[in-house]
């Protein structure tokens, strides 16, 4: 099903509202509508200015990210967050190519209707 | 259908040698025979894709032109400036071309090159497109599950920064890339050796030295200056302020420069898990050949056996 046409209906715009509202206010959240944050330890990755998925980049100084030095590299504090809740294991699961029709809907929805699985990429051989 | 040379000498045990060149900022197709004559030796050149976010010739026709002088050459292809689409026509139309090895990286943010208005596109990280190439290669898929005729021909590079944060992680993140399906890795310039044997340490605890050809990254600078400036305008670059006061204070800078590098090598062959060394030496080609001659890596034999492009028909 069209994944744009699931949000054009009150009860997805709701959900949506209220997802956007909360994962926004509690992880800066950018709603890309196919949620990582369980494997991040709660840091939303789509805070990376390079959509890292998969982990950090070469380029995090000091704790920092490259692009914008004022920002703290989202990636060194997924690490150390999933460090502190035993989380490790989880940060080591590949995270699938982004499907960017899903983005700025709920993930809530999609993930109900089984359009994405969190950390379903799987190795090569998957 | 003829193999990557680099992936033989790697399956041959025997210690191997990359360096890097930066394509030009011209449409000279004679730039490469001023540098071809110090690239003789090596085993792999690759030939970067923008690097720094700058506008260069692209990585593919530079891999063209080298394999034309006979050179083996390595794409090197960053999720910066193309999609999924184009990442895959490029890895069908290389391996086409008779290019056998590919590099897959992130690349460099758009906002510190030279076009920094520009939009960046980041539609893959490196893991997901070192996931794709492998699946495209040995599954002869497309990213869509599509099959394809003929898979590309190619062996597989990522690479590692050891050096930037968060150091702990960085052992991880190489599983993950060896899970993706990488088969090579070429790692950042090592100019802090004891953080890089430690990398090397918890690489080879986790047996990922078996997994995984890694080869070290060395860096030739032709003066202090070159070190400064790297030191402020690469991204996750650490330099030793006492190296660059060591080559501040050499008489002949350059002379200096290859001889730590010289030392690097030396330092690098001894550590478990180091397959082999990649040499940068930007702008400064001369620095190739002669550090291949100062630590007899020259004269390797079987670089004669490699096919140039017109003679691999597919």
């Amino acid at each position: 099903m069209d994944a744009r046409a699931a949000v054009n209906g009150p009860l997805h715009q709701l959900v949506y509202g209220v997802e956007r509202v909360v994962k926004g206010a509690l992880f800066g959240c950018k709603m890309c509508g196919q949620c990582a944050l369980s494997s991040t330890a709660f840091v939303c990755p789509m805070r990376c200015p390079k959509n890292m998925r998969n982990g950090p980049c070469g380029g995090s100084t000091d704790g920092m990210c490259e692009v914008d030095p004022s920002m703290p590299c989202v990636w060194c504090l997924a690490y150390q967050r999933s460090k502190k809740l035993g989380r490790i294991q989880k940060l080591l699961e590949i995270q699938p190519n982004l499907d960017w029709r899903l983005s700025q809907t709920s993930s809530w929805i999609n993930y109900v209707t089984g359009r994405y699985r969190p950390g379903s990429g799987g190795n090569h051989g998957a | 259908m003829a193999r990557s040379h680099l992936q033989q000498v790697l399956a041959s045990d025997r210690f191997a040698v990359t360096a890097e060149l930066t394509p030009p900022r011209s449409a000279s197709p004679e730039w490469i025979r001023r540098h071809i004559v110090h690239y003789r030796d090596v085993d792999a050149v690759n030939f970067t894709d923008n690097v720094s976010a700058r506008v260069k010739m692209a990585s593919l026709a530079a891999c063209v032109l080298a394999l034309r002088e006979g050179l083996e050459p390595v794409l090197q292809i960053t999720c910066r400036d193309k999609n999924r689409l184009a990442i895959q026509s490029e890895i069908i139309g290389a391996s086409a071309l008779g290019i056998r090895n590919v590099l897959c990286l992130t690349g460099d943010h758009q906002s510190r090159g030279d076009h920094p208005t520009a939009r960046g596109v980041f539609d893959l990280d490196s893991i997901q497109l070192i996931r794709m190439v492998r699946r495209m290669r040995d599954r002869h898929v497309l990213d869509n599950g599509a099959v394809m005729k003929q898979p590309p021909n190619i062996f597989i590079g990522g690479v590692a920064n050891p050096f930037a944060q968060p150091f702990e992680y960085r052992p991880l993140r190489l599983l993950k890339k060896v899970q993706a399906g990488v088969e090579f890795i070429q790692t950042q310039a090592v100019f802090h050796l004891s953080i890089f044997e430690r990398f090397m340490e918890m690489v080879c605890d986790m047996g990922l030295d078996e997994q995984v050809s890694i080869l070290a990254g060395v860096y030739a600078a032709k003066s202090a200056r070159v070190l400064e400036y790297m030191r402020d305008s690469i991204a996750g670059m650490r330099i030793p302020e006492e190296l660059i006061r060591r080559m501040g204070c050499a008489g002949d800078q350059e002379r200096e420069g290859t001889g730590i590098a010289k030392e690097t090598i030396a330092q690098l062959r001894a550590i478990k898990g180091v397959k082999g060394v990649h040499i940068m030496a930007v702008g400064w080609s001369e620095a190739v050949s002669i550090l291949l001659e100062e630590c007899n890596l020259d004269r390797r034999p079987e670089k004669a056996a490699i096919p140039v492009a017109s003679q691999t028909p597919q």
